[in-house]
């Protein structure tokens, strides 16, 4: 039998038409649920709908969404990597600032040239995200302290110390905005002309994002590493029992997902502001929880939830000169997430009782019982 | 197992819970911005069409972005201007600022307004593609160009009045700052108040506590962090306490009205304000930043084609910055004030910035 979280965090798959039914019961759900509070409010939902669709078909848009959606799907990656192996990374936040700001202070001191620079700016990232979330990892294994509690503590220090070593190791004044100096034009990510029709670069970082998304379904499904983290996350003592080391697991899960979030600000940081200030995007953290859940935890899942969620996002604007206030965005992100929690969940109830009936259908008429076994 | 089970539900309500949070951040005032947009539409508006775009908070956050927003309400029944106001979210990148403003460039509006220093790099670009609009930021001399006018205040000489005349009233000799995030923009009040304080009695204690470190800007609405680390400076023996702390401020007046002792005000004249008029007892003056005069002047320079770009500076001497005296609880002390505000404006007294 499975739980709750189970069927929430998508350990349990759906077969045939029920997969495609989920996940359109959510958008009519979630179409219906915002036309009322559009309602509400006093706006024209047909109005509201018709510009968000205009909107999400021009080019530029469709860059805009792209690059914010590539930020999105590299936390949401960082935030499944947990999920799947039921820790809860909620670190992922915290992580991915101090990973940025370290790494921006030193591409900004530009201590090797061009390419390398890059390199040195990555690698600093991964690392510093890899070590801050281990120190969670460590405390579990090591004091039982629950991960949930240790990151959320070590985000407010993630802040602190970030905050600090801007102002006093890194940082440069310009106007009123304290960032680090900027990183060399020699060491700045080429943009990529892939939407026609406008002059706006998509993140060269998007390249990376797909690369990840390809390397988490691998991992997860065809190593072993991969097959004892689900197996761990679907039941420890299970996976204790069979071999499976979980404490060295759970270290090295969290060491993963500090590093993917390491990867967060990259696109940032390397390909549109080439500094850390007081002006980064911050909460990438926790978008990136809401993307899980969203896409399930499947690659495909989270990179269609990153875009959805970058286009409500960016669409903000545009519903804003219709007068409809950007806090109706943030109602509508928030009842997709709903709408697909509740969409799956009676998904799954549907085909528990679907299948009790068919049981039950097959026990009373006792007549024929090997022919239907076997059309099963 | 059992166990283990429950910790994963309640981790997984936590994690639920603190997704609500961040949906609820920000709550709404659609009213205000509905409201006024339909008056906007009125066929009276042949002048220009101004294009605000605000920090996060907005329209009716009580403190900064509000005194924009009324310097553009003056505008609008003044100048017969028509308006259009777009407001950022939490958590965007430069990439989006710019769109905000390339978008109202692009719709027509002009003059464009950037309220906020994170409007800064983003502004820059945009003023490039769009030479023949007229932009303004308030706060910020870093974006520079033909079309940009940056509109900047003297903080730390306000601050400077309300510090001399917290040290004034002090009976224990005991005060406090309360900065809403710790970015340089608050350090200035935090220098000036500081300055002011110790020109009148140099062996003053001055307790500081920021709310929040950049980049968690939640310190500037959040009444609860006010109000504890108000709480704390009242405790510690301060009886008078200035904050610069945006909405948080609100917390700090609570503090101040619980320990029966006194608060400075900012931005806003806020003792005389309706939100705060519970509090009005405990505000013993504001230091008035007068985004509003500076919005209103900027606009009413275009109206009359005498916009001139670069820095336009609001000091005291401008009459950008000033103390309020609603209430009356400092009229006793009003004259040594006037002559600290005197010897600044003749630059008698140097006020430092950091």
């Amino acid at each position: 039998m499975n739980g709750f979280l189970d069927r929430v965090l998508g350990r349990v798959r759906l077969g045939g038409w029920l997969a495609v039914a989920a996940p359109v019961v959510a958008i009519v759900f979630a179409v219906l649920i915002t036309s009322v509070v559009l309602l509400v409010a006093g706006k024209e939902p047909v109005e509201a709908f018709t510009t968000l669709a205009d909107y999400g078909t021009q080019p530029r848009s469709m860059v805009m969404i792209l690059n914010t959606g590539v930020m999105y799907y590299i936390s949401a990656l960082a935030v499944a990597v947990g999920f799947r192996m039921n820790l809860f990374n909620i670190g992922v936040d915290g992580q991915y600032r101090l990973a940025a700001v370290i790494a921006a202070g030193l591409g900004g001191a530009a201590v090797v040239p061009g390419v390398l620079n890059i390199v040195l700016v990555v690698v600093a990232a991964v690392v510093v995200g890899a070590l801050w979330a281990a120190i969670a990892g460590l405390l579990r294994v090591y004091r039982g302290v629950s991960e949930v509690i240790s990151t959320i503590m070590l985000n407010a220090i993630a802040t602190g110390l970030g905050s600090w070593l801007v102002s006093e190791h890194f940082g440069v004044l310009t106007g009123n905005d304290l960032g680090t100096r900027p990183i060399p034009d020699d060491a700045h990510v080429p943009g990529i002309p892939l939407v026609a029709g406008t002059p706006v670069l998509v993140n060269g970082f998007i390249v990376v994002a797909i690369l990840l998304g390809a390397a988490y379904w691998v991992v997860l499904n065809r190593t072993r590493f991969g097959f004892e983290l689900r197996a761990t996350g679907k039941s420890e003592s299970a996976a204790v029992a069979s071999g499976v080391g979980v404490k060295k697991m759970i270290v090295v899960t969290m060491v993963m997902s500090g590093a993917i979030a390491g990867l967060i600000g990259m696109p940032e940081l390397l390909g549109a502001s080439y500094k850390y200030s007081n002006n980064f995007p911050a909460g990438l953290g926790f978008t990136g929880i809401a993307i899980a859940l969203l896409g399930r935890n499947s690659p495909v899942g989270m990179a269609v939830g990153a875009l959805l969620w970058s286009f409500l996002d960016n669409s903000s604007n545009q519903l804003q000169l219709l007068d409809i206030s950007k806090e109706i965005v943030q109602i509508m992100q928030g009842v997709v997430v709903l709408s697909v929690i509740i969409a799956y969940e009676l998904v799954h109830r549907y085909r528990l009782v679907a299948e009790q009936r068919r049981v039950s259908r097959q026990l009373a008429a006792p007549a024929e019982p090997p022919k239907a076994e076997a059309a099963v | 197992m059992l166990r283990n089970r429950v910790s994963r539900l309640a981790a997984a309500t936590m994690g639920g819970a603190l997704l609500m949070a961040a949906a609820a951040c920000g709550g709404g005032d659609d009213t205000t911005t509905g409201a006024t947009a339909g008056a906007s539409s009125a066929p009276a508006a042949a002048g220009a069409k101004v294009g605000m775009a605000y920090d996060i908070g907005g329209r009716g956050d009580g403190s900064f972005n509000d005194a924009a927003a009324r310097g553009l309400d003056q505008a609008e029944s003044e100048l017969k201007i028509e308006k259009k106001e777009l407001e950022a979210t939490a958590g965007e990148t430069d990439a989006q600022k710019e769109e905000r403003l390339r978008l109202l460039a692009n719709g027509g509006y002009n003059p464009v307004i950037a309220v906020g220093f994170v409007y800064s790099g983003p502004l820059v670009k945009v003023a490039k593609e769009f030479p023949d609009v007229k932009f303004a930021i308030v706060d910020d001399d870093a974006a520079k160009a033909d079309n940009i006018t940056n509109l900047m205040f003297a903080e730390e000489q306000g601050s400077f009045l309300v510090g001399a005349a917290a040290a004034l009233k002090s009976e224990k000799g005991n005060i406090g700052f309360v900065g809403g995030v710790d970015v340089p923009l608050i350090h200035k009040f935090e220098a000036g108040f500081e300055a002011g304080a110790k020109a009148v009695k140099p062996d003053i204690k001055i307790q500081t506590k920021y709310l929040t470190q950049p980049p968690d800007f939640g310190g500037f609405g959040d009444p609860a962090k006010g109000k504890t680390a108000a709480t704390g400076m009242y405790d510690a023996g301060a009886d008078v306490v200035y904050q610069a702390a945006g909405g948080s401020g609100g917390g700090v007046f609570e503090a101040a009205k619980a320990a029966k002792a006194m608060a400075i005000g900012v931005d806003s004249d806020q003792a005389a304000l309706p939100a705060y008029a519970d509090f009005k007892d405990v505000i013993m003056t504001s230091m008035i930043k007068k985004v509003d005069v500076a919005v209103f002047d900027f606009l009413k320079n275009f109206t009359s084609g005498t916009v001139k770009a670069g820095p336009a500076i609001y000091d005291l001497k401008a009459g950008g910055v000033d103390y309020s005296t609603t209430g009356g609880k400092i009229d006793d002390i009003k004259p040594k004030i006037d002559e600290y505000k005197q010897k600044i404006i003749s630059g008698e007294i140097s006020v430092p910035s950091s």
